[in-house]
């Protein structure tokens, strides 16, 4: 079994899930994340570990990363939702998998990113009294100036 | 009716079994864990901010400082994932010597991390010692190689920083025999050992499942029994060229994540010894532009002595990267600890803890 099947089966289950499809990973719309994650996870599948969750700021939304891996098949799968800056909510996936716990923590610690669902939604990084996200482009400290990009 | 008392003990930040600053807020009941809260942050240093605003080249030496035990394959992470981004060959020598250089870093860990256990569990500084006199022979040859003991900054996109110098391959097929027999003494006084068996066999058994669900990659999802290594299941630079095995436990409790690491120190002397052997000629230093504009994303995961040590990179076009996440395996490992612990005495918490072998730094980041 190859990424392509993956995605194959992804659209024949779920015709209206992908918003946005690339060689590299496609993009779930948000309503569709945990159908889609609980078929990849109990499916044939068997992405049964969630690698990696991360977050990538785009400005006007926030872009967050989703890892699938398949010990079976030894793929790796690329998930990504888009979250627009008004709306920084999503569906949390620690039913799913444990490993969500802390790595969501740490997207809304350095995002601001809200998973709905989630049992303990502290920031895990920064202390608990901070009102900014520090891994937001926009993130503003005494002290600290970014580098112009050349 | 029995009386029936709850006390939330804070153990940490600063707190000799801890490996670090991490702060335990432990639920108990006497002396049993009802639950246990870990509370990370307090070496947070944002090396992830820092990084998009450092070219990779600048980038290197913070890698050193995520997980500080195993600097050289945090380097080997970044140049791997930063060579897949960018298309970039790297030359056979430069390969092997990779692979020596990080097998040798492994063993230095897990040495430091066996031992370390040993002294949480009370087998007081003679373990200790003994381990810590034999990675003092490996530091040295970092030392050599690359002029630093610790933090070495030593991999470079393409290659490395500079050959071995002459007489350290000498000193490495030395130090291969030596390892091996002192690593038969070191066991003669913890493998065996009844006191030591007592303290950790069957305490904080981590089952198959839950360490999948939970992410735990590394010596600590082997031991309890899922035969799985990235050496081996997706060779990376030149794994698959050696002959090796993968070390598992069976029950997963702390015992079999202390063995699985001593048989893994056996593995990796068994790499370094063919991949010295078979050391081709040329040149492994980098001969590539040291200023790198990736367009397009990458997720690259390599074996740590702790685990799965993964790195995605975003690039937009410039210099710097647009964002740079860095998984840490220790992350994972350590989110596991609560689910463990449950219906322990604290003294087996610290042990359940010790023989997780964390890091802070790269926990922190």
């Amino acid at each position: 079994m190859d990424i392509a099947s993956v995605i194959q089966r992804i659209e024949e289950q779920f015709p209206c899930a992908i918003a946005e499809k690339t060689p590299g990973w496609i993009t779930l719309k948000k309503e569709s994340l945990i159908p889609v994650f609980h078929c990849l996870m109990t499916g044939p599948e068997a992405f049964i570990s969630l690698h990696c969750l991360t977050a990538v700021d785009r400005k006007d939304s926030v872009e967050v990363v989703y890892h699938l891996f398949s010990y079976h098949h030894k793929i790796m799968l690329t998930v990504k939702v888009l979250l627009p800056n008004v709306d920084l909510t999503i569906d949390s996936l620690t039913p799913l998998w444990d490993a969500a716990n802390w790595l969501e923590r740490e997207v809304f610690d350095l995002f601001g990113v809200k998973f709905s669902g989630h049992p303990d939604m502290r920031r895990i990084l920064n202390p608990d009294h901070w009102t900014t996200h520090p891994l937001r482009k926009d993130f503003k400290q005494d002290g600290f100036v970014p580098r112009p990009v050349k | 009716m029995m009386e029936y008392e709850e006390l939330i003990i804070n153990m940490g930040p600063q707190h000799p079994s801890t490996h670090g600053v991490l702060y335990l807020e432990l639920k108990l009941d006497g002396e049993v864990v009802l639950d246990c809260r870990p509370n990370i942050g307090y070496l947070h240093r944002s090396i992830e901010k820092i990084a998009e605003n450092r070219s990779f080249v600048q980038f290197m030496p913070f890698t050193d400082r995520l997980d500080y035990l195993a600097s050289m394959n945090n380097n080997l992470g970044l140049c791997l994932t930063v060579e897949k981004l960018m298309n970039i060959a790297v030359s056979p020598r430069a390969q092997y010597l990779r692979v020596i250089i990080a097998e040798l870093n492994r063993i230095a860990s897990h040495l430091f991390a066996v031992s370390t256990f040993a002294q949480d569990l009370g087998a007081f500084a003679t373990p200790l010692f003994y381990a810590l006199r034999d990675r003092e022979k490996i530091i040295q040859i970092f030392d050599h190689i690359c002029g630093q003991r610790l933090t070495y900054n030593y991999m470079r996109v393409g290659g490395v920083s500079g050959d071995l110098p002459a007489g350290v391959d000498a000193l490495i097929k030395e130090y291969i025999p030596y390892q091996r027999k002192m690593l038969d003494e070191f066991e003669t006084l913890l493998t065996g050992n009844v006191i030591f068996c007592a303290r950790s066999k069957n305490i904080g058994v981590l089952s198959k499942e839950t360490a999948i669900k939970y992410g735990v990659t590394g010596p600590n999802l082997r031991a309890s029994g899922y035969k799985w290594d990235l050496r081996k299941d997706e060779p990376y630079l030149v794994y698959d060229k050696f002959d090796f095995d993968i070390p598992t436990g069976e029950n997963g409790d702390s015992w079999d994540r202390y063995i699985v690491r001593i048989r893994e120190i056996r593995e990796s002397l068994k790499i370094i010894e063919q991949a010295l052997g078979g050391l081709p000629e040329g040149d492994p230093v980098a001969k590539v532009n040291k200023v790198f504009r990736p367009n397009g994303e990458t997720y690259m995961c390599t074996e740590n002595p702790r685990g799965e040590l993964g790195f995605y990179i975003v690039g937009d076009g410039n210099i710097f990267p647009y964002r740079l996440k860095i998984r840490a395996p220790s992350f994972s490992n350590l989110s596991v600890l609560s689910a463990m612990v449950k219906g322990l005495n604290i003294s087996d918490t610290v042990c359940a803890l010790g023989s997780l072998d964390i890091v802070m730094g790269e926990i922190d980041r």
